[in-house]
């Protein structure tokens, strides 16, 4: 059955977000989407559903939340602190929201965006093709209290809760990196310069990119205000008129005039976006070969995630309404889900 | 980046893991824009195996593919046997369509009119008709969305962007800059000079037809006076503000 979630509150940048728009690139409209693309994929893994959905993006703080129907929701992305009617929700996981019920989403713990994914998707009207709001470009808008959305028929209500090992991408760290057509405007002594230096993600940053803080000289190309601009795009490294990096993000603008050192790998951009304020972010380069046998395809990555999510084993004390679950149909779910 | 690229034999570089840019000059030239336009439209209307979209800036192609249907080499060696195959900065302007956008110059419309002309040497009036009398081309759309990088205006109009930013210029603002002019998507902080306002919305985030600019389209600012503009802003319900619009056929 659809529904509908009611916003209560929200934080200031709560909006919904899918995995953007392909084609758009030519009319100077960014592909937005999530800001962490791996959160909402892990979010379908977890719901056993084909291909992400529509969910909604939390930066930094959450929201209070409810819907009118029973359905599943998975909780992705950097951790929050969540309850539902008052009970700890574990991040990374899936869970049973009836009907009515109250979930409340704190800040978050570690990392930047926090991901709430309802099993049918927020069901939004399209527009050029997504239901991402592109702040940036005026699509959509941030939610508030008072909002409330249409949602899509969870497909398997009955499924249990689900849960699924996530490597640490919340915390900075060292980030992979190509060459792309500008990196050698740069002498050899800059980009090692560049490799060697400890970064911080700067309290800037937002959808469009992240700003890093440094200490030291300015990074500064060769005839660099000399340059034709080009298309940018999501992990591009580029530096200002005044030599100071920043990563461009899913809302960033299509054409751009300031150069750029490389480019972060697909892998990796997750760990970028996903750094809190003053996490450390060191980059190496690496060969394109390398980035190649790195690349996952979205899709495959899917598939693999959805064998790894396996069935939530709780503790039957801390389960409040124990008698209400299905134990015995969810343990034959379980394994139907690892098909494809 | 290696030697010159020339537009028959464009430079193809890798751009992140699934994107190369084929690129036709490393400076903006009115000939390397040619050959991007009617190279973009040649990828577009006969995508290579693997393309998911494009992009066209002012001197180069973006394109993103799909690693799983082809690979890096296999796109590149395509690329670049079509690149070659023609001479692309061929396509004429006279294929395009033509827009007229009314336009108000100068005063609170164009407030950096008067310091424009100034670095033209010319009189104010005399700096808008040797504007108006250039039609210019959508070179690339980008930055913002729907929103043109027109030109290549005469050499004369070869003047720098400003050094201190003004922190906010209006939607449909007409901006100018090294030989080229651009029509605002929105308030935008800029250091191009303000020298005139139009009521034309390059997007319409509302409409059916969000992006009405194509690059290569070819775009005429027809001078009216203030009270003119008002009139036709005030009247104005689909941000076409009042340009019309010839289809060559």
């Amino acid at each position: 059955m659809s529904g509908r979630l009611t916003i209560h509150s929200a934080g200031p940048m709560v909006t919904v977000q899918d995995m953007g728009r392909s084609g758009t690139l030519s009319l100077g409209l960014s592909r937005g989407g999530a800001a962490d693309r791996l959160a909402l994929i892990e979010a379908a893994a977890l719901l056993g559903l084909s291909a992400p959905v529509a969910a909604i993006e939390m930066a930094g703080m959450g929201g209070v939340f409810s819907t009118d129907t029973p359905t599943r929701i998975a909780l992705t992305g950097a951790p929050m602190r969540a309850t539902l009617d008052g009970a700890p929700l574990d991040w990374h996981g899936s869970h049973l929201l009836p009907a009515g019920a109250r979930l409340e989403i704190g800040p978050v713990t570690r990392g930047a965006y926090g991901y709430v994914c309802f099993a049918g998707g927020i069901e939004t009207h399209p527009v050029l093709g997504s239901r991402a709001t592109h702040v940036n470009a005026g699509l959509g808008h941030r939610l508030a209290a008072g909002d409330s959305l249409p949602l899509g028929p969870d497909p398997a209500p009955d499924t249990p809760a689900m849960a699924l090992p996530v490597e640490d991408r919340f915390s900075g760290g060292e980030i992979r990196i190509v060459e792309g057509p500008q990196t050698r405007l740069y002498s050899s002594a800059i980009r090692a310069r560049f490799t060697e230096t400890g970064f911080r993600r700067s309290t800037h940053g937002n959808r469009q990119g992240v700003r890093l803080d440094f200490e030291g000289e300015p990074f500064t190309a060769e005839g660099q205000l000399g340059i034709v601009s080009d298309v940018i795009i999501p992990g591009d490294i580029q530096m200002t008129g005044d030599g100071i990096p920043f990563v461009l993000g899913p809302e960033c603008q299509t054409i751009g005039g300031y150069p750029r050192i490389g480019a972060v790998i697909p892998a990796d951009l997750p760990r970028v976006l996903q750094a809190a304020p003053h996490a450390p972010l060191q980059f190496r380069f690496v060969t394109l070969e390398e980035a190649d046998a790195a690349f996952t395809p979205e899709a495959a990555l899917l598939k693999r995630l959805r064998a790894a999510a396996e069935p939530r084993i709780r503790d039957p004390r801390d389960i409040a309404d124990l008698l209400g679950y299905q134990l015995i149909s969810g343990v034959t779910a379980g394994d139907e889900l690892k098909g494809d | 980046m290696s030697a010159d690229p020339r537009p028959d034999c464009p430079d193809i570089a890798p751009l992140g893991v699934d994107g190369v840019l084929v690129r036709f000059s490393t400076r903006l030239d009115d000939v390397a824009n040619r050959a991007v336009l009617g190279f973009a439209a040649d990828l577009e209307s006969d995508p290579p195996h693997g393309m998911i979209e494009i992009a066209s800036a002012l001197s180069s192609v973006y394109l993103r593919f799909d690693p799983e249907t082809v690979t890096r080499a296999e796109l590149t060696k395509a690329l670049h046997a079509r690149a070659s195959a023609r001479d692309w900065s061929a396509p004429a302007d006279s294929a395009g369509r033509r827009w007229h956008i009314p336009t108000a110059f100068g005063g609170d419309r164009g407030p950096q009119l008067a310091e424009t002309a100034a670095l033209l040497d010319m009189s104010e009036e005399e700096a808008v008709a040797d504007l108006v009398a250039n039609p210019v081309r959508v070179l690339a759309i980008g930055f913002a969305p729907g929103q043109p990088y027109l030109g290549m205006l005469p050499e004369r109009w070869d003047i720098p962007r400003l050094g201190d930013i003004t922190p906010s210029v209006p939607a449909s603002a007409l901006v100018v800059a090294v030989r080229q002019l651009i029509v605002f998507s929105a308030d935008t902080p800029t250091g191009w000079r303000h020298v005139g306002q139009t009521a034309f919305k390059p997007f319409r985030a509302e409409s059916d037809a969000p992006f009405p600019l194509r690059p290569g389209d070819v775009l005429h600012f027809d001078p009216v006076s203030h009270d003119e503009f008002d009139r036709i802003r005030a009247g104005d319900s689909d941000g076409s503000g009042g340009a019309r619009l010839e289809e060559a056929q």
